[in-house]
């Protein structure tokens, strides 16, 4: 951590970026934020560790309307999101200078305290440089631990990998995390009868409270003006009177980052009600792949998205009756 | 035509382009050929033109079943909008699928300014597919049922 | 005081549920929030905090006003029901309890919500105390005390028995209701319980917030800080923190078309959405900074300022476990005391 701070100190002091955007300690040994550092002092609240989840690129949409560059740290997979960025022209490369930065999987709050470990006081092993399989929580109901891989957030475990997409430099090494296949759990669904896969969408839907955090938190979801939050036509219903506008929110919402969703994971991370979104849009990327070839959104900044294309011979859509 | 349940009365809504099939619907009804009247076709302007928000509001407001009829790829008006169109729907109907509605409530299908018989046909089986599926209880709006 | 055992409870829930409504933290899917009890019911009273506060029992996140409904060739205007069955929402605590509170002062006061008025009237509160508080817990800060909550009926979970004890008339009534099912007690493990508690709040990491300085007189000097200018900039203005709040209360009026039927009906609405209180000339606020502003200056000044200095805020901490970039009040009000200190 100390030798990206010193690099940031560095680019901030000759003028290269004008303000840095990284993760500000928190209160808690868990929840760091976002946050813009403008000059060498502010970096000493600077932190990357386990709990810095939170994808960047979507705040570069923000930081490329600002005078000079700005200095962004992106881990693996949101360099994806910040490429898909670059080629919907929602961020301007020229305004960004990108550290990637190593990721040995980030972990999740959630996950910890579903295991009945609350009162944390401190959490050891979540540093980046920790070499430590498991994590040691100091809570006030005395000491617990728990593996590093057990806490890890659900996308971790099917990582795409660890190759930065874009970067202007290096530092830290990345590990391996993936341990799980990427589209079991969809094909485990789609292996269920109709009555089981609408049983289960209802139950998980019926959490959401159309708090709109996996909109907001999207890196794909930039449009200046969300369709749901339009007031000329009622769409936006902002509340779960019927269980229909909870399928329509979240199935148009998938839909609408179709082709261009790169499995980041915030949708599912941000959840309140740990709704597992990702199911949606991994659906339709294994569509996707299986139907238009293998595309992996954010790889590159110039090929066409599948939704945007087409062949002659493309299957027709009553294929979906047909592959049972 | 076999109607298992006479008390149901599916309400099924068509978007036909404006360029094949709603000249295809126009030319069935010239022909005096015959479809169920629970159809009730929306003109729009290419088979592209159908939101995926289009359909599941139809499905919202009451909808049994909905079908999307356009010009045959290679036909479109605008050159290529039913490809598109036709990518679109292939994934929003995965998705339906993948949820748990019953992937027969809808359809898409190519019907041409020529092909009246086409239209009516279509229109048959696509009722009666409906009938046999019975109402739509899974992606409709309670209120729009009171 | 009364005591009823943990494996009794199930019978307690059947024997209110067979003349009331009965609400409780049940879990589905993962996450516990409050819901009707029904006999396959998951009840989940260990989970400290629901997802939601409970405040959907009183002030539901979305519910009818109104419908209109065309009948030949006449409009006909149905008022939305008030509520009128009797209910039990059980196992709140004592944060919520004050979220209640708060509602009260807005819902209550002139003009009163005759929705709020009548599903109050017909409540009752079963409040758990806390066994086992959370670091993300501060609800001392406002004066509650975690192992006393200020309900109809307050309860304590102690090791396998559930104590009882009826703090208002309505409550006397649920007790009295219920009395097959609970035997007499001592008070001795309760107190004994509560100390235990208190000892652990005090050991929690917010213990010692300071709200100095936030009341309604700040009103200028807080609200042109530079400090927001900061804050606001990781919100990603989502909702998420209003919608687990159990004191806000904003809510937005939307029409529902059904063919021929409106249904008129209000439901949540968050300052944190561009389209908060929109009106015909457009948005009073319209950057983040000033809708991220309003949430805690209506928590801190403008509620107390109208309220003798109460706040709108209960400590509850669900904003801090639940928002996806960690900001919270607490971050807030921390913030504005590192400011003064360099000033």
């Amino acid at each position: 951590m100390q030798e990206i701070i010193n690099r940031a100190k560095e680019l901030l002091a000759d003028g290269t970026v004008a303000r840095v955007l990284g993760w500000k300690a928190g209160d808690l040994p868990y929840n760091p934020e976002p946050a813009y550092f403008e000059n060498a002092e502010a970096l000493s609240d600077f932190v990357y560790n386990g709990f810095c989840g939170a994808n960047l690129s979507k705040y570069m949409i923000e930081a490329s309307k600002l005078e000079g560059k700005t200095l962004v740290f992106l881990k693996p997979c949101d360099t994806y999101s910040f490429n898909q960025l670059i080629k919907e022209h929602r961020v301007d490369r020229e305004k960004a200078y990108i550290i990637g930065v190593g990721c040995k999987g980030k972990l999740d709050i959630e996950k910890i305290k579903k295991a009945g470990i609350k009162g944390i006081e401190s959490i050891e092993g979540a540093e980046i440089s920790d070499a430590a399989e498991t994590l040691k929580i100091q809570t006030i109901y005395g000491e617990k631990e728990m593996a590093y891989a057990d806490a890890m957030l659900e996308r971790c475990h099917v990582c795409k990998g660890k190759e930065h997409q874009v970067y202007d430099e290096l530092i830290g090494e990345s590990k391996e995390t993936k341990d799980a296949e990427l589209f079991a759990e969809v094909e485990r669904i789609e292996a269920m009868s109709p009555e089981e896969k609408f049983a289960f969408f209802q139950n998980e839907l019926s959490k959401c409270i159309r708090c709109n955090a996996c909109r907001n938190a999207c890196p794909a979801c930039n449009c200046r003006k969300c369709v749901f939050d339009s007031t000329k036509f009622d769409s936006a219903q902002k509340a779960n009177v019927d269980t229909f506008e909870e399928k329509m929110f979240h199935i148009i919402r998938a839909f609408h980052v179709a082709g261009r969703c790169t499995d980041c994971g915030e949708c599912s991370r941000v959840c309140p009600q740990g709704i597992p979104l990702h199911l949606f849009n991994r659906k339709f990327i294994k569509d996707i792949d299986e139907l238009y070839g293998e595309y992996q959104a954010g790889e590159d900044t110039e090929s066409k998205a599948p939704l945007t294309n087409f062949t002659f011979d493309d299957a027709e859509p009553s294929i979906v009756g047909k592959r049972g | 035509m076999s109607i298992e349940n006479k008390e149901f009365k599916p309400k099924i809504v068509a978007f036909c382009c404006n360029w094949c099939s709603y000249a295809g619907a126009d030319l069935a009804g010239s022909s005096r050929l015959t479809y169920p009247a629970d159809v009730k076709i929306i003109r729009v302007p290419c088979s592209c033109r159908v939101n995926p928000m289009f359909i599941l509001r139809a499905f919202e407001k009451g909808a049994d079943g909905v079908i999307m009829c356009g010009c045959h790829p290679g036909d479109c008006h605008y050159s290529t909008g039913n490809y598109y169109a036709r990518r679109r729907m292939t994934l929003l109907f995965s998705m339906l699928d993948y949820i748990g509605v019953e992937n027969g409530r809808t359809r898409v299908e190519w019907v041409s300014a020529a092909e009246g018989v086409k239209f009516s046909d279509t229109m048959n089986s696509f009722v009666e597919k409906i009938y046999s599926l019975g109402e739509n209880v899974r992606l409709g709006d309670l209120r729009c049922k009171r | 005081m009364f005591k009823i055992a943990k494996e009794n409870l199930s019978a307690l829930f059947q024997l209110i549920a067979e003349k009331q409504e009965l609400y409780l933290p049940v879990k589905a899917a993962g996450q516990t929030n409050f819901a009707a009890w029904d006999k396959d019911a998951q009840v989940d009273l260990d989970t400290l905090k629901t997802v939601k506060s409970a405040k959907d029992a009183f002030f539901p996140q979305s519910e009818n006003l109104y419908n209109v409904t065309k009948k030949e060739k006449k409009m006909h205007i149905e008022p939305g029901a008030l509520k009128e069955q009797d209910f039990v929402v059980f196992g709140m605590r004592a944060c919520d309890v004050k979220g209640v509170e708060v509602l009260d002062r807005v819902f209550l006061a002139d003009p009163i919500d005759s929705f709020y008025a009548a599903r109050r009237e017909h409540g009752t509160i079963v409040a758990m105390a806390c066994h086992e508080p959370e670091e993300t817990c501060f609800c001392k800060v406002f004066g509650i005390d975690a192992a006393q909550p200020a309900s109809d009926v307050a309860a304590w979970m102690i090791g396998e028995d559930l104590y009882w004890k009826a703090l208002t008339e309505k409550g006397e009534a649920l007790t009295e209701a219920v009395k097959e099912l609970l035997t007499d007690a001592d008070e001795a493990p309760v107190e004994e319980e509560k100390e235990a508690v208190h000892a652990i709040v005090e050991k929690l990491p917010y213990m010692n917030l300071s709200l100095e300085g936030w009341n309604g007189d700040a009103l200028k000097e807080k609200f042109d800080s530079p400090v927001w200018e900061e804050l606001y900039k990781p919100c990603l203005a989502c909702g998420t923190c209003t919608f687990v709040c159990p004191t806000c209360q904003c809510y937005d009026i939307k029409d529902y078309t059904a063919g021929e039927s409106v249904f008129r009906y209000r439901c949540w609405d968050s300052c944190m959405y561009s389209d908060f209180t929109m009106m015909a000339h457009g948005n009073n606020r319209n950057s983040q900074m000033q809708r991220f502003r309003q949430r805690f200056m209506h928590k801190l000044v403008y509620y107390p300022a109208n309220n003798d200095g109460m706040y709108s805020c209960v400590g509850c901490g669900r904003c801090v476990e639940k928002c996806p970039s960690a900001l919270n009040i607490v971050k807030v009000v921390k913030a504005f005391q590192d400011q003064g200190g360099e000033k």
